[in-house]
């Protein structure tokens, strides 16, 4: 039952940290029918869960909730429908704080959906005694050594609680942990009525949403003949045109910077990939190799012919766990022989340090002279020359708090200890933060059920 | 044939994939993705980035896009938060193999605009 003939949809959030003038400005600079927004990353989730342990309202995505208070108005008028990843962990807490915008507002009968079932933190024990083994799907290790140690673990959905979200007529959609294509998948799924072995259709929409799901990167971020962008400073996020039969065409705003090339789009598309014949998402297997690109007009890049084919009958479980500390700090060391005197300061830190009785084994320190050739190293380069400075970087990590915490009271007394030109040490002491490890395992799809609730504001 | 940096005749992008990263080079044309395919070998790459990647070297090829596609299992220093590298993401490791120097055929820069 396609009720439009072209549906638009586009990302305005990237991550949680990309620029809230993305989505502000796509709701100003051109029609639009759906905004997604996407705020998790792996580790996301885990802190989220560490706010909310602190304080039972946190633990969702605070931005999205300052994004929905600067757009309210705007977003009623033209009637635009959002699908934002923003609950994390606590997806009600974001339903309250959204009440308490929508009636700041004097608005009211905004419908808000929230989708749940991906966390399954309480559920992890009896799980394992109905048979799953959470065995890292990397290492194939079991999860003993990390189960005490878990501070998150979420399913990876797909798109169809989305889509069902929308049909009970949510102008909000909430939810946790789901595949980030998913979020522009959904909305074609409800808007053109495919159905779950519509495999054709279900890659075509995870591919566009594979192409917007880091906002800018395919409208001339990142990119690498980066002269040839025009007007990067208002680079226009990626509005999809997508049609009932799968074709849709990625495009942004008239007026805004930026490009949507060939180029563009297919720098997106290599992103993060894997074996680009085999993407799989829980709704289907998308064959990267398989479609057509053209570009056909200004800014517009037309994709056809996506194939498909069945999913597997597991789900993708992020998890993380506590994995120890780590304290990275950094000095400026100005010239001459800013590269020598930097490579003595280093030398200088780990001697004080041993002195102290604290050493770090190769695996647990690094030493970076940034300046000279860190990024590309071992890669020789036509354009060397003597750098006029050096940032060292040094850092450390490892089980034992108080040592790594060591480790950062030893770099800062160089301004006065080490050789002369040290300066830039504005930060103070480095201080030992966590690290989250990342599990990824497989877990059987029927021991999952989703849940859609809708509320009104 | 004339020495150039495959940037000459391809682009990049980069980023994280577990501990390792993905390198998806773009040929600039039909002859030097043609080129690339016979020439741009797991092992050519893994040579090129031996200090920056411990581990094996994987390609993938997608013909509609001119793009072939390496996996670089190790390169993130453990990856995600565990990394102490600045990047602990792989973000500039397409360029650091654009880098990499070739001999490519005279006709193949030809048909490739600079």
């Amino acid at each position: 039952m396609p009720s439009k003939e072209q549906v638009l949809v586009a990302n305005g959030q990237g991550f949680w940290g990309d620029s809230i003038l993305g989505p502000i400005r796509l709701l100003r600079e051109g029609p639009l029918d759906y905004l997604t927004l996407d705020y998790l990353a792996e580790v996301t989730l885990s802190i989220m869960q560490k706010l909310r342990s602190r304080d039972p309202s946190k633990g969702y995505a605070t931005d999205f909730v300052r994004l929905v208070d600067r757009v309210l108005p705007e977003l009623v008028e033209k009637n635009v429908k959002v699908v934002a990843n923003a609950g994390g962990v606590n997806p009600m807490a974001c339903v309250e704080a959204l009440k308490e915008v929508v009636a700041k507002h004097g608005l009211r009968g905004v419908k808000i959906a929230v989708v749940e079932g991906d966390d399954i933190l309480d559920r992890i024990d009896d799980l394992m005694a109905a048979g799953e083994t959470f065995a890292n799907m990397d290492t194939g290790e079991p999860l003993a050594r990390v189960r005490d140690t878990i501070t998150s673990a979420n399913v990876y959905l797909g798109a169809f609680p989305i889509a069902e979200a929308l049909a009970d007529g949510a102008q909000i959609v909430l939810t946790g942990r789901g595949t980030d294509p998913g979020l522009v998948l959904g909305p074609l799924i409800h808007e053109f009525g495919w159905s779950a072995d519509d495999y054709d259709r279900l890659a075509a929409g995870t591919i566009a949403g594979h192409i917007v799901e880091c906002g800018a990167q395919c409208t001339g971020g990142n990119y690498t003949d980066w002269r040839d962008v025009p007007d990067l400073a208002m680079v226009g996020y990626p509005v999809i045109e997508a049609r009932a039969d799968g074709s849709f065409a990625i495009t942004k705003h008239e007026g805004t910077g930026g490009m949507v090339s060939r180029d563009t789009v297919a720098h997106q598309l290599v992103y993060e990939m894997g074996d680009p014949s085999r993407y799989l998402t829980p709704d289907c297997i998308a064959d990267f190799t398989s479609f057509r690109m053209r570009e056909a007009g200004s800014n517009r890049v037309e994709i056809e012919d996506v194939a498909g084919s069945a999913p597997t009958d597991t789900y993708k479980v992020s998890m993380s766990y506590h994995d120890g500390w780590k304290a990275v700090g950094q000095l400026t060391i100005s010239g001459p022989d800013a590269l020598d005197k930097a490579k003595l300061a280093a030398d200088v830190v780990w001697k004080r340090l041993a002195y102290d009785g604290f050493e770090y084994g190769p695996d647990e320190r690094i030493v970076e002279f940034l300046g000279a050739n860190v990024c590309h190293e071992g890669i020789a380069l036509r354009d060397a020359g003597e750098p006029s400075e050096i940032v060292l970087r040094m850092g450390v990590k490892g089980p034992d708090r108080a040592k790594v915490d060591r480790f950062g009271s030893e770099l800062v007394p160089l301004v006065t200890s080490g050789p002369p030109g040290v300066t830039g040490f504005a930060g103070g002491r480095p201080k030992a933060t966590e690290i989250i490890g990342f599990w990824p395992a497989l877990m059987r799809k029927d021991r999952i059920e989703t849940k859609v609730t809708v509320f009104e504001a | 044939m004339t020495r150039v940096e495959l940037a000459r005749i391809a682009a990049a992008r980069s980023g994280d994939k577990g501990e390792g990263s993905n390198v998806g080079i773009l040929a600039r044309s039909d002859a030097a993705y043609a080129f690339l395919k016979e020439h741009l070998t797991e092992d050519v790459v893994r040579q090129h980035m031996s200090e920056l990647n411990l581990g094996a070297v994987q390609r993938f090829a997608a013909d509609n896009m001119r793009a072939l596609n390496f996996l670089l299992e190790d390169s993130l220093g453990g990856g995600g938060s565990a990394s102490l590298k600045t990047d602990a993401q792989g973000k500039t490791h397409g360029l650091a193999l654009l880098r990499l120097e070739l001999e490519v055929p005279d006709e193949v820069l030809t048909e490739t605009p600079a």
